[in-house]
């Protein structure tokens, strides 16, 4: 029998997949990456046949032929290294003993694994290794996970003639500088794992190997301590170090875990997936998954070490209810905290109107909560009153795409990033916001495709170790469409459109008018550029490269969404990709990086006040009449309130109760100072959260939600991946989210007898064509599936718009540029932007509850050198930050990070206020906030802002009204 | 609501449409848009301000877009209809 080895899936894994075909993943560490070859090469290890693609090592192969080789430098996330010579073979016809690792296949050959000068060899290099490692095995946290363990029982090793005396490296210093993992170089035998995963899988070359033979150690950067380093808490060291010496603490203080559950990333949109391993009920480690497709075995230090919030003693765990906000909190039952609820929601319906109600789910809830959360609303409250998060981050992409492309979502899937020649990132900061993505982007760039960087910003990638941009068009806040005109004005007029692509696929005509509209001389790079900031010659450069550089890819964030003119960008994005025929295949697209795990899916699921799941809006009768039916309700034909209408409705008296799962608007929405006035004068808000967030200070109902490790469902990512979310652990406080909802529901009178979430997929998919045929069952076959999946595309959709459109013909709109609102005046000079960091999760509320705050324990304020000396600002001074919308303060970081008149901010932390300084200026479109552009004044200071002091008292005085607080006030 | 903010939204909505080809075709858009995702206690209000005459605070290309497209504006009389459309039935 002949052993073939494929690529696996369509398309190929690329480092660390596995190639044995077993869909459920295998485990088996292959020894050295899979090789995409169409050609085959057949040999025989220990007589078995087998074939292999071109280029596989013969490691490799051996394991495809069922045969293991001893191995320590080696595994197959990994180029191969060749250090340790334990994978020594034989080879019929070769001269000596080859490392199997670095040793590529040839047609014919016939390799042998085992013979007894083989085994005398290896035995020789393990007596090596062992005699300069601490024997303390039964008390090393590696015990049973050790690979050098292992290999000492594979090779047969017995005895260590050179005794312990010697040289050694035995008593080396461990390095415990990490919050999540332990260096001990005591224990390290110098593979060179961790340096290549950092280099290889990470980017982030934060390891060296310094010295030589004997001298040679593991160090981050020159000698420093891990934490002091460049080293980024990703992981990936500590996931490919075969020993003890990179070890996670939670493991050394646990032990080693023994069971496991596939589960998806929390955090960000890339969506990546794990395995949470746990002793009982308890979690120990969680590790990134070799077969998710989203993150091939790589994660970040949210995903793979944030997660202790999950158990942090801030937790709530029982309901609470209170008349008033001026009043304590009372702990009640289940029951009596929904009960509760519903008779308010019913009591300011009868009193206010149907429609002074409503809903706000979370991009951080699962499908299902969402699509049930928006089906409450709808059912239950009778209106359409329900938003979600994503109308601050990702709705004018939503509705850019549909006007152009014809559907709300990004084009492509990760994977996609591989065959990229050109990649203009607009407006995001993968390294830090997407991480896992911002790797394989300069895994990328470091292959040889070039980068377009767009942002105000000099970001990490625009210079990296081994990455730089060849154009950084670091343009003015607030002049994106400009640009975006500008970049379209130099491929119209240099005659760089792919015009057969344009007449195939897209209108015509709507072609010509955008063609006419942006090659008028006013949209040309020169005319803008006292607008933009950018030398003409920085946009034409960009231009020709997108334009006529290959495979081109743009890759775009909030920096592109949050702005008055968001919906237009995208627009002008979606016109620029089919003007260059750069949509419908591998390595192009428009592809939206996505703030929050589940945006996507918050999307998908209906969670907007005028759209019925799958982007279907309220005002078609037919499809109203599907979902009519199938809930047994009369549905509201209106489009009902969006956050912010809902905030102004509720100042002006007409909305006066609110239901918000994972929500917490008092810190994430602008202009925080509005939004709590319009929070105090609600009448009953139901906060169902893991913590007393910001909103909850405002509440009357708390329901204690569970976190993502204890409920099922599935979430779905950027490149519209649907993953499952499993339980791992019963839910804390006894409710899965989609249970309380349910309860809720029950209690206003709309009976939802769902059993499990798979249920609700199941109606999900019977109600929504994109849906049609996802299932638990099928997920569970596939590992993952990306919508649309229905009778058309069995398996998925990874890329889009393959032949044509989703609309049909591409949609070129005109996009013209309306300066925002928010200018520069004497009294607010300067430009305020914020971001986020790696380390930290948008509110915060779940890193800030973790290790990750020895990163960053507050926000900052970047100024640039010039404006800081102007204002006689230093690096750490604290200084006040006024814009029209309120005060805060801050200290302030003193970089060129910035350019002169703009400063920068991240939100993590509720106390630096960054919203009560962003106003309530948004999208035309969506509303989608104007984050990304506030203009202010800068000043220093030396203390606290006036609203800074009321916070600190508020939430003094609401953290006493918790039940078991010390200070119950009277 | 505050009619000032559900102006300065509107003249938003119409700065975009107004920069459309077609004028007709781009009023008659950016009424389609406010039709579409304006909840009926704000189009009312704005409806209302137009009909009022001043209507200072709007854009010329809205006003007329409004003006134009009052009746397809203006939400159903009552605010509630006069069966609960909502719950079980
Ligand atoms: S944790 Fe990541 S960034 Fe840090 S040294 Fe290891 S691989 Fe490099
Ligand atoms: S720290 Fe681990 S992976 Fe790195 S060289 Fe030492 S043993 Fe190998
Ligand atoms: S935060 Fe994002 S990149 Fe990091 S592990 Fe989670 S999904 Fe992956
Ligand atoms: S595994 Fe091949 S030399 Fe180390």
């Amino acid at each position: 029998m002949t052993v073939v080895a494929t690529g696996g899936g369509a398309g190929g894994a690329k480092a660390s997949g596995c190639a044995c075909g077993s869909a459920g993943g295998c485990g088996t560490d292959h020894g050295t990456p899979l090789r995409a070859s169409g050609t085959m090469v057949a040999l025989t290890v220990d007589g078995v046949a087998v074939q292999v693609p071109a280029g596989t090592s013969v490691m490799r192969a051996a394991v495809e032929a069922g045969r293991s080789v001893p191995k320590l430098c080696a595994t197959d996330s990994l180029e191969p290294f060749g250090s340790c010579r334990l994978c020594l073979v034989e080879i019929e016809g070769r001269r000596g003993y080859p490392a199997s690792c670095t040793t590529p296949v040839e047609p014919g050959m016939r390799v042998r694994t085992q013979s007894p000068k083989l085994a005398q060899l290896r035995r020789g290099v393990m007596e090596l290794y062992i005699s300069d490692h601490p024997l303390d095995c039964l008390t090393c946290a590696a015990n049973g996970d050790c690979e050098l363990q292992d290999m000492a029982g594979a090779v047969g090793l017995r005895e260590v003639r050179y005794g312990y005396e010697g040289a050694n490296h035995r008593t080396a210093v461990k390095d415990r500088s990490n919050p999540y993992f332990d260096f001990d170089p005591s224990k390290c035998i110098v593979c060179s794992r961790c340096v290549r995963a950092c280099e290889e899988i990470q980017g982030t070359h934060a390891l060296t190997i310094s010295g030589r033979g004997f001298a040679s150690v593991v160090s981050p950067g020159a000698l420093e301590s891990f934490l002091g380093s460049e080293c980024v808490s990703c992981g990936a060291c500590v996931q490919a170090c075969p020993t003890a010496t990179l070890m996670e603490k939670s493991v050394v203080e646990a032990g080693t875990p023994d069971r496991s559950v596939v589960t998806t990333c929390a955090y960000c949109g890339v969506g990546c997936a794990f395995e949470a391993e746990m002793k009982g009920n308890e979690v120990v480690r969680m590790t990134p998954y070799k077969d998710g497709k989203a993150n091939h075995g790589h994660s970040c230090v949210k995903g793979r070490f944030a997660w202790g919030y999950t158990t942090h003693r801030d937790r709530i765990t029982t309901p609470m209810i209170r008349r008033s906000i001026d009043e304590p909190w009372r702990e009640v039952s289940w029951d009596e905290a929904i009960g509760y609820a519903a008779a308010e929601f019913k009591r300011i319906q009868a009193q206010h109107g149907r429609g002074a109600v409503g809903g706000i789910s979370s991009s951080r809830c699962t499908n299902e909560e969402t699509y049930l959360m928006q089906k409450f609303v709808r059912a239950a409250f009778g209106n359409n009153n329900i938003d979600t998060c994503a109308r601050v981050c990702h709705s004018p992409t939503g509705f850019g795409l549909k006007a152009t492309l014809g559907e709300s979502a990004g084009t492509q899937d990760f994977d996609s990033i591989d065959h990229c020649d050109v990649i203009m990132v607009i407006g995001a900061n993968p390294t830090d916001a997407h991480p896992v993505f911002g790797s394989r982007l300069k895994r990328r760039i470091r292959q040889g495709a070039k980068l377009i960087v767009v942002d105000p910003r000099g970001i990490d990638l625009v210079r990296t170790p081994h990455v730089a941009a060849a154009h950084h068009l670091a343009l003015r806040p607030g002049t994106n469409v400009a640009i975006v005109n500008a970049l379209a004005h130099v491929i119209v007029t240099e005659g760089l459109v792919q015009e057969a692509y344009v007449r195939e696929r897209c209108e015509w005509a709507s072609f010509e008018q955008w063609r006419d509209f942006v090659a008028h001389p006013d949209r040309s790079p020169e005319a803008t550029a006292s607008v933009t900031g950018v030398p003409a010659e920085t946009v034409r450069g960009a231009a020709r490269l997108y334009a006529t550089g290959g495979n081109a890819a743009i890759y775009y964030g909030l920096g592109v969404t949050e702005h008055s003119q968001g919906s237009t960008m995208v627009m002008g994005i979606a016109n620029l990709a089919m003007a260059t025929g750069n949509v419908g295949r591998p390595g192009v697209g428009v592809n939206p990086l996505r703030g929050q795990n589940n945006v996507q899916g918050s999307c998908d699921m209906g969670s907007f006040p005028h759209e019925l799941p799958g982007y279907r809006h309220i005002l078609d009768g037919e499809t109203r009449a599907l979902f009519e039916r199938t809930w047994n309700v009369t549905l509201d034909p209106e489009p009902g309130l969006r956050i912010p209408n809902m905030l102004d409705a509720a100042l002006d008296g007409s909305f006066k109760g609110l239901y918000l799962e994972g929500e917490d608007i008092a810190q994430s929405d602008p202009n925080t100072e509005h939004v709590t006035a319009a929070l105090r004068r609600m009448e009953c808000i139901v906060v169902q959260d893991l913590f007393l967030n910001e909103t909850a200070k405002f509440a009357h109902v708390f329901l204690p939600g569970s976190s993502f490790l204890e409920k099922d469902g599935t979430f779905t990512n950027a490149e519209r991946r649907i993953s499952r979310v499993r339980q791992a652990v019963p839910p804390v406080a006894g409710k899965a989210d989609w249970e309380i909802t349910v309860a809720l529901a029950e209690a206003m009178g709309y009976p939802m007898p769902y059993r499990h979430p798979s249920e609700i997929m199941a109606e999900i998919a019977a109600l929504t064509p994109t849906f049609h045929g996802v299932t638990y069952e099928r997920i569970e076959a596939h590992g993952s599936l990306q919508w649309p999946v229905n009778d058309a595309a069995p398996e998925g959709t990874p890329i889009m718009h393959r032949d044509r459109f989703v609309r049909g013909l591409g949609k070129f709109m005109v996009t013209e540029f309306v300066a925002t609102e928010e200018r520069v005046t004497p009294r607010f000079p300067l430009l305020l932007t914020t971001g986020r960091i790696l380390s930290q999760y948008n509110v915060g509320a779940q890193t800030r509850r973790t290790g990750n705050v020895v990163w960053h324990d507050e926000d900052r304020l970047e100024i640039h050198p010039h404006d800081a000396e102007e204002r006689s600002i230093k690096d750490g001074d604290r200084v006040e930050l006024r814009s029209r919308a309120g005060v805060t303060t801050l200290r302030a970081v003193v970089t060129e990070r910035v350019q002169p008149g703009v400063v920068y901010t991240t939100f993590h932390h509720p106390e630096s206020g960054a919203n009560v300084i962003t106003t309530d200026n948004s999208d035309w479109a969506t509303n989608c906030p104007e984050y990304k552009v506030t203009a202010v004044q800068v000043m220093p200071v030396v203390s606290a802002s006036a609203w800074q002091e009321r916070f600190q008292a508020f939430t003094e005085r609401q953290e006493g009204f918790l039940p078991g607080h010390d200070h119950q006030p009277a | 609501m505050e009619i000032a903010h559900l102006c300065r939204m509107a003249n938003q909505i119409g700065r975009f449409y107004a920069g459309q080809p077609d004028a007709a075709e781009s009023r008659k858009a950016a009424a389609t848009h406010l039709r579409r995702f304006w909840d009926p206690r704000m189009r009312r209000e704005l409806v209302a301000h137009v009909e009022g005459g001043g209507a200072e605070d709007l854009d010329p290309f809205v006003r007329e877009a409004v003006r134009e497209h009052l009746e397809f504006l203006r939400p159903a009389d009552t605010p509630a209809p006069a069966s609960p459309a909502a719950g079980p039935r």
